[in-house]
């Protein structure tokens, strides 16, 4: 409750401030936060408006057969320390080798996201002493990043209402290749830590996106959005819960017209829902600190799911100084485009830009509209296709299968189908019925062999998988409606006569 | 004659004519390290799997199928290469009893080419040092300590005295491997170059030191000093061997990313009969504070020998070098820093018993690990690489660097071939006079002829040139354009057969044996 109390106080406070002082860019994000906000009671300032700023750090890992810089195989939930090779155990006197797959998940990645590749770019190493670490570095793109100022086109509807949906962009600083570290684990009663080194080493993608975002739920937005790019461009599986995006959360609230406030990192987010939910509560938390006269500190905190809220995490002692300093022992990648490729170059040891901007996929955006335009669907269904993995790929199986048309067939994929797959926490690769099952029972539908009611009687029939096809169940269930002209008037006269009075009283009148 | 002599004339025909057996020519090396034990060049002898590998290019060579010139060749190489089963020490408690899982690239070119791995040469800590005096399993002792050469011309202040207190350095950090191969107790050896740790112990042991290209061998392996300037060394007799080892190592690794993509081509050298195409420069920097008169002559003497065989000689100036030393102190410093943070205790090495928290076990370890001269270099390079610090001393520094590799850039588009230096400031002194200066002071001195090189990445050799007055060697350095080796060693090899460098009388080896070996048992595990 405390929680939902102080959204209001945010939001309200930002209603006012929409028509206040706030800058021509701030105005626009007004507008947009502005539209979630209901009207809530006033809080203790009451006169001057927050504005709540946030801003992205998310890590990708690559989806790659090995790692970044070594041969060992990427794997989740494999044995730990099974997927550990020499470099990644950081034996005196091993060297990082390039993985040319993850260089161009990355550039693939950077073009989806409209970024500027850098043709040449640099490996840093980044200092810090943790048991996960073994070399006592990370090497990472500190300098020159592989790709920057991109942005991201996201679209979220207000007022959760799915026919009003606004697109927003949000800038994309920066896409840096880095190695991922090991993994951790803390036995606090028998004061032992355990190190898993399968996960060291691991190519990542850190997307870094400018602090364009002002809620929860545009932070989930842009996420979801860029997840499902990446899941597209399978540049990476981008399973939150699998740890393969990690996102990052910096908030921070100031007035408007003044400078940013300071800003806390929210961590350990593993959802996109909680991603919503943590970036709320910060800037709620905020709000609430500043207006009781408190400070924000520059801290790192951590959400904690279960109680919804934030809480300063373990701080690495004070203010880390990680000592950046070039990798000496990678040259510095050289990307190449259909000009600047060198004509003797052996083509498996370069990385062509243009190469890959012409095979990359219909982006998730292109994807909707092509919907929208070829089945006439409206906007909103196309994101809902999209957002449920192999959906779109079922509808368009059912419309090829089937003379409804796609306007009727999707009512029957959104509104049936899924709503039966979320009820039973299901995916659609294990929907009971195919997309041949339900195109089978659409077409009895479009040709009028039963009723709509009937239909959804023989729905219900399908879910139960027993192997039947729609028009036994129709047959069994006798749920075929009558053709025949002569049946039909037979049974009307068979009505008919047994109302006799009835019949009687109508001719009457 | 078969044990003194080079590679390609001598002891390769021996094996391929039957004079002299793998196992044979084994054998009598590692007989010669026992008796030179006292030399402490070698830290891990590897008798037995030494023996199986001669027993292995025997056969070979019985069905007359030798793997190549090297198959049989006992070589030597520096403890700072992983070596497959063989201890791994650096000279440092942190890697004590460590054994690597793998060979560095060169290791495992020299073994598939049938070279006989005797052992691992001992060297300063994590070759940090210009003296093999600072390692922890105590200093190398000059094999030429011990030649009839400088008994005669070194007046020992008494006879108790004699040449236990008068011993003279190797030099390093490769100081092992010159003192084992100056020792006849191998034929070849790896050493590795960041700032003359090659070229320095060859000059005072009196061989041949070879640092190539940055770029042209594999360091894959090799346990990092400066990733940017380490190159393996090559630490033979006479040039041809140098030429043949180089031969056997050099070209592209896919493990190591800094190594060049062109294949390397073997060469034999060939025996130059005209100089006179050739322009020797002089760079008058090299002219240092601290040169001595005697190789201030050398060196002169050399230049003339060019010029009289009808070379052009011309003095030039790399007007940067002066501040290589300084510059190479921030870089080596920040880069070991950064390389010697994964000694943590965790995956392996040494690690304390110090179990308060994590981070107190990393510091025990690292302190307990770690000597005076690597812990010291560790804070000054992060030191230096604070933000605060960045840009003032890393950054500078690396456009000093920049300055330096273009001064050599500029005198070799000058028309310049061959630059001609001396390669140590004098020749070998007294361990007990060089140990009255600290490590760091050293360095500095002792690196300032060689250093400038592995700044700019290009190829260097110190070739064996003359006995000082007293009787120590002397070697003159020449340094070529990048991967101009075959250039640099066919003109290498002119000056070596023009000087004829006398052989070590090492006869006073068997008087010592016994009464050293006791001494130096008991210095080095005290």
């Amino acid at each position: 409750a405390g929680a939902r109390g102080c959204a209001g106080v945010w939001r309200r406070a930002w209603q006012r401030g929409a028509g206040g002082p706030a800058s021509a860019r701030r105005g626009q994000r007004a507008v947009a936060c502005n539209t979630r906000g209901g009207a809530v009671p006033a809080g203790k300032s009451g006169l001057t408006p927050w504005v709540p700023v946030v801003g992205l750090e998310i890590h990708a890992q690559i989806s790659s057969n090995s790692k970044l810089f070594s041969g060992s195989q990427v794997q989740f939930a494999a044995p730990p320390n099974s997927l550990v090779s020499f470099f990644d155990a950081s034996l005196p006197g091993t060297l990082p080798v390039l993985n040319r797959r993850c260089v161009e998940a990355a550039v693939m990645t950077g073009l989806a996201l409209n970024c500027s590749i850098n043709k040449k770019s640099l490996f840093d190493r980044k200092h810090y002493f943790y048991a996960d670490l073994p070399a006592g570095y990370q090497i990472t793109q500190q300098r020159v990043p592989i790709a920057v100022n991109g942005s991201l086109s996201y679209s979220l509807c207000i007022d959760n209402k799915m026919s009003q949906m606004v697109t927003k962009t949000v800038r994309i600083k920066q896409i840096q290749l880095e190695q991922d570290s090991g993994k951790s684990l803390h036995d606090d009663t028998r004061s032992q830590t355990l190190v898993d080194l399968n996960r060291a080493g691991v190519g990542l993608m850190e997307v870094v996106m400018e602090p364009d975002m002002c809620c929860g739920e545009e932070a989930a937005a842009a996420v979801r959005e860029l997840q499902l790019i990446l899941q597209t461009l399978g540049s990476s599986q981008a399973v939150m819960a699998e740890g393969q995006l990690r996102v990052d959360a910096n908030v921070s609230v100031h007035h408007p017209g003044e400078p940013y406030g300071v800003r806390t990192e929210v961590k350990n987010i593993n959802s996109i829902r909680f991603l919503a939910k943590a970036v709320d509560y910060e800037i709620q938390r905020q709000i609430g600190e500043l207006e009781n006269g408190g400070t924000i500190l520059n801290e790192t905190r951590a959400f904690d799911s279960k109680l919804g809220c934030t809480v300063p995490m373990r701080d690495k002692e004070g203010k880390q100084d990680y000592r950046f300093m070039p990798e000496p022992n990678l040259p510095p990648l050289i990307l190449y485009d259909a000009k600047s490729l060198p004509a003797n170059m052996n083509h498996q040891q370069v990385v062509n830009i243009d190469w890959i901007h012409e095979r990359l996929p219909d982006l998730p955006s292109v994807k909707r509209a092509k919907l929208v335009e070829c089945y006439g669907i409206l906007p909103e269904h196309s994101f809902t296709l999209l957002n449920e993995e192999g959906l779109t790929e079922f509808f368009e199986n059912v419309v090829k299968q089937t003379q409804m048309k796609p306007k009727k067939v999707i009512g029957w994929i959104l509104n049936d189908l899924l709503g039966y797959l979320k009820q039973h926490s299901l995916t659609v690769k294990e929907s009971p019925v195919s997309s041949f099952l339900l195109a089978d029972l659409l077409n009895l539908l479009e040709k009028n062999e039963i009723s709509s009611t009937a239909a959804k009687q023989v729905l219900v029939e399908l879910w139960k998988g027993e192997g039947k096809t729609p028009l036994q169940i129709v047959k069994e269930k006798k749920l075929e409606l009558v053709q025949d002209q002569k049946e039909l008037e037979q049974i009307c006269q068979a009505v008919m006569d047994r109302q006799e009075n009835e019949v009687i009283m109508m001719v009457l009148g | 004659a078969a044990l003194t002599g080079g590679l390609r004339f001598q002891v390769s025909a021996a094996l391929r004519e039957g004079r002299v057996t793998p196992t044979e020519l084994c054998q009598r090396c590692l007989s010669l390290i026992k008796s030179t034990r006292f030399l402490n060049a070698y830290i891990t002898v590897a008798e037995e799997a030494a023996r199986k590998q001669a027993e292995e290019s025997e056969k070979r060579y019985r069905r007359g199928q030798p793997l190549s010139v090297l198959d049989g060749i006992p070589v030597a190489v520096k403890d700072n290469f992983n070596t497959a089963g063989i201890e791994t020490t650096c000279a440092s408690n942190m890697l004590k009893g460590y054994i690597s899982p793998y060979n560095a690239t060169v290791v495992q070119k020299l073994l598939d080419q049938g070279a006989v791995l005797l052992g691992k040469t001992n060297l300063d800590e994590f070759a940090m040092g210009s003296g093999s005096t600072d390692g922890v399993f105590g200093p190398v002792r000059n094999p030429w300590s011990y030649s009839r050469q400088y008994k005669e011309k070194s007046i020992p202040k008494s006879h108790s005295d004699g040449a236990e207190s008068n011993w003279v350095i190797t030099g390093g950090s490769s100081g092992g491997s010159a003192a084992a191969v100056s020792s006849f107790t191998c034929f070849a050896a790896l050493g590795s170059d960041t700032g003359g740790s090659t070229r320095n112990p060859a000059a005072h042991c009196g061989v041949v030191g070879l640092k190539p290209t940055y770029g042209l061998i594999s360091r894959h392996g090799l346990i990092p000093l400066v990733n940017s300037m380490d190159v393996p060394g090559i630490l033979t007799r006479c040039v041809d061997d140098a030429a043949i080892m180089l031969g056997s190592l050099a070209g592209h690794d896919p493990k190591d990313s800094t190594t060049v993509q062109d294949n390397f081509k073997p060469f034999e050298l060939p025996n130059l009969t005209d100089v006179s195409k050739l322009s020797i420069g002089i760079p008058k920097e090299y002219h240092a504070p601290g040169l001595s008169s005697e190789i201030l002559a050398l060196w002169s003497k050399a230049a003339d020998l060019f010029k009289n065989a009808g070379a052009k000689v011309i003095e030039v100036s790399l007007p940067h070098t002066c501040y290589s030393i300084v510059c190479y102190h921030v870089l080596c410093t920040a880069e070991v820093a950064s390389n010697m943070a994964r000694f943590d205790g965790l995956e392996y090495g040494h690690r304390s018993d110090m179990k308060k928290s994590t981070e107190s076990m990393y510091a025990a370890t690292r302190r307990e690990g770690f000597n005076d001269v690597v812990r010291g270099r560790i804070l000054s390079g992060n030191y230096f690489l604070l933000k605060q610090n960045y840009e003032n001393y890393f950054i500078k520094a690396q456009k000093v660097r920049r300055l330096i590799a273009n001064d050599f850039v500029k005198v070799f588009r000058s028309g310049i071939d061959i630059l001609l230096t001396p390669t140590t400031l004098s020749d070998a002194v007294p361990y007990m006079e060089f140990i009255k200066e600290d490590n760091r002071t050293r360095s500095a001195q002792d690196d300032i002829l060689t250093q400038a090189a592995n700044m700019a990445g290009l190829p260097a050799i110190n070739v064996p040139t003359a006995l000082s007055e007293r009787g120590l060697p002397v070697g003159l350095q020449f340094i070529g354009r990048s991967f101009q080796e075959k250039q640099l060693l066919t003109v290498a090899k002119w000056f070596e057969k023009q000087v004829k460098f006398p052989v070590i009388q090492l006869e006073e080896v068997k008087r010592h044996d016994h009464t050293v070996l006791q001494h130096q048992k008991s210095a080095s595990f005290s």
